[in-house]
């Protein structure tokens, strides 16, 4: 088994566990902390891929400030433990067989469409932060700039929210 | 044994730098808390540890030994998962964002060719933000964790200021990447290097062949003050205001736990003073121009008055220890300027390290000088000011920066 796989394996496993624990954990900043693993294993993925600004940004923009502020809510609302209740008769009747074959569909696209996929570029002679601000600033300047107008707006919108009592 | 080497030689290496790296920057911790307290000391006419070894020289040793010995006791209701997590994430993330830093230029020895510092890597400021965007939890959990409001209120403080300052820390910084056109803080530090005159060439000063009079002074302003409150040190150390909060996010943590976030903190103090240096003060590089070789000997001239002086200052302390060791730190110092004075070979290996090391400890001494001048912020003074002041203003300066460069570019 080559490094590469390993540290694939180790890292998606930590995904994987971060997201069970994200659900099975009953206090919410456990919850958060798992969400973070999460964040940070695929940051680790992005960067097994060679897609290393993509992972430095997951990990400052969602590991660092989204999980930061959720974090910061959690603490700020001083929410207890999570009570838990006998589970509805929907989950057991409708939403397991869903989550099954939901599972099965995506395993049978995985193994359908193995060997097609593109072989990620490893290779330290690339620099993909270049080639990516490239595109983004001329291919694809208009939904770049796009996004940002609506997170101008979001944020307005958000100062306007919180100020409307005065 | 070469075979080994070559087909490890990396790891091997690596390992060795980073034993190291962890052992120098532990030492220069516990000597800072000493300069730290020697510092403010004298700016309050005191004169700071004394008792403990010559000039209280092993203050630091009977403050780790103290740390060790101490009770740890276990507040009840404590989350225990966050309340230990905190400090191990604390000094982990601290040391961590050593890795990327370049501390001089590319070395070879004996025939190898390494990077100074541990890893080389393409986008090694981002990498750098990206760990210190982490390093909040560690406070955040130690709050939240201790089952105690004084420290609750200190993470949430700290957690708030860090998400405000974070912004400024970072557009603050654009400046100097559009004039570098890298996220390389060894090719940031490279590139300063083509200035007329030596120091001009540096980003604070900006007078450098490619872009005549393109200062990062307002982006170096920022940037400081940014990371000042990051590391949540004077006048931005709301997060531990001991009149208000007892210690903040930390009270309830003794002995050694309690050393993990000291020490985490102080080797904050001293990522950032890398950063600054290597950002906006030319990094390893010399203030005199490359042609300018008998400047080489700085060093040299630097160290001999200075162990002469410890030497003669030495003989006549008050205690029979310290004429002993005070005198042997002296002969150490000036025979060490003499021993480059001898020998170029290494002189020329530790110009690079040396700039760096004067650089960084101005930024600290700064640091402290600022500790023991100025008064803590109220806590609304401290939002207005990231918010209001901080980050228009390196928004401005990221405007202004890229405008010059389409300027110089079109003329």
């Amino acid at each position: 088994m080559s490094a590469a796989l390993l540290i694939f394996f180790v890292l998606a496993g930590l995904a994987v566990l971060g997201a069970v624990a994200l659900i099975l954990q009953s206090h919410p900043i456990h919850s958060a902390l798992s969400l973070i693993l999460v964040m940070l294993s695929l940051a680790g993925l992005y960067l097994l891929m060679g897609a290393e600004f993509v992972a430095a940004v997951q990990i400052i923009v969602y590991g660092g400030a989204v999980m930061v502020l959720f974090v910061f809510v959690i603490m700020l609302l001083n929410a207890g433990e999570e009570e838990r209740t006998n589970f509805s008769k929907l989950a057991t009747f409708a939403g397991v067989p869903l989550a099954l074959a939901l599972g099965g569909v995506i395993a049978a696209a995985i193994a359908r469409s193995s060997g097609h996929l593109p072989a990620p570029a490893a290779n330290g002679a690339l620099t993909p932060t270049r080639e990516l601000s490239k595109l983004l600033f001329s291919e694809f300047v208009y939904p770049f700039e796009l996004t940002s107008f609506l997170i101008l707006v979001a944020i307005i919108g958000a100062i306007v929210l919180a100020q409307r009592e005065n | 044994m070469n075979a080994i080497f070559a087909q490890y030689g990396f790891l091997i290496v690596a390992t060795v730098k980073i034993i190291l790296l962890v052992l120098i920057v532990l030492t220069a911790d516990a000597y800072l808390t000493w300069l730290e307290r020697k510092v403010i000391g004298h700016i309050q006419a005191r004169w700071g540890p004394y008792r403990v070894g010559p000039h209280g020289l092993l203050q630091p040793l009977a403050d780790g030994i103290k740390f060790i010995l101490k009770e740890d006791p276990l507040p009840e209701g404590v989350d225990k998962k966050a309340y230990f997590f905190a400090p191990f994430l604390t000094l982990m993330l601290a040391l961590t964002s050593l890795a990327v830093i370049p501390f001089g230029p590319d070395i070879t020895v004996f025939g190898y060719r390494t990077n100074f510092g541990i890893a080389d890597i393409n986008i090694s400021l981002l990498a750098l933000f990206a760990i210190t965007a982490l390093s909040v939890y560690g406070i955040a959990l130690a709050g939240w964790g201790s089952n105690n409001k004084y420290s609750l209120l200190g993470g949430l403080r700290s957690s708030a200021q860090m998400i405000s300052y974070e912004l400024a820390m970072t557009l603050s910084v654009v400046g100097v990447l559009l004039i570098a056109g890298t996220l390389s803080l060894k090719e940031i530090v490279e590139q300063q290097a083509n200035g007329n005159l030596g120091l001009l060439g540096w980003n604070i000063i900006g007078f450098s062949k490619d872009h005549a009079g393109l200062t990062q002074i307002i982006g170096c302003f920022c940037f400081f003050m940014a990371a000042i409150a990051e590391t949540n040190r004077v006048p931005f150390d709301l997060p531990e205001a001991e009149s208000e909060l007892v210690a903040g996010y930390h009270t309830e943590y003794a002995s050694m736990k309690f050393a993990m976030f000291f020490i985490g903190e102080y080797t904050a103090m001293i990522t950032v003073s890398c950063l600054s240096t290597i950002l906006f003060f030319g990094g390893w590089l010399s203030p005199f121009p490359a042609s300018w070789t008998l400047t080489h000997y700085v060093p040299s001239v630097i160290l001999v008055p200075l162990g002469l002086w410890v030497f003669f200052d030495g003989i006549r302390y008050e205690t029979i220890f310290g004429r002993i060791v005070l005198p042997g730190i002296g002969s150490v110092l000036t025979l060490l300027g003499l021993g480059l004075f001898a020998a170029p070979a290494i002189n020329e290996l530790i110009q690079g390290p040396f700039w760096f090391f004067v650089k960084v400890f101005a930024v600290l001494f700064f640091y402290i000088w600022m500790r023991g001048t100025l008064p803590r912020f109220r806590y609304d003074q401290l939002m207005d000011f990231g918010w209001k002041i901080l980050l228009p203003v390196s928004i401005a300066n990221v405007v202004l920066t890229s405008a010059f460069i389409l300027w110089r570019m079109q003329g």
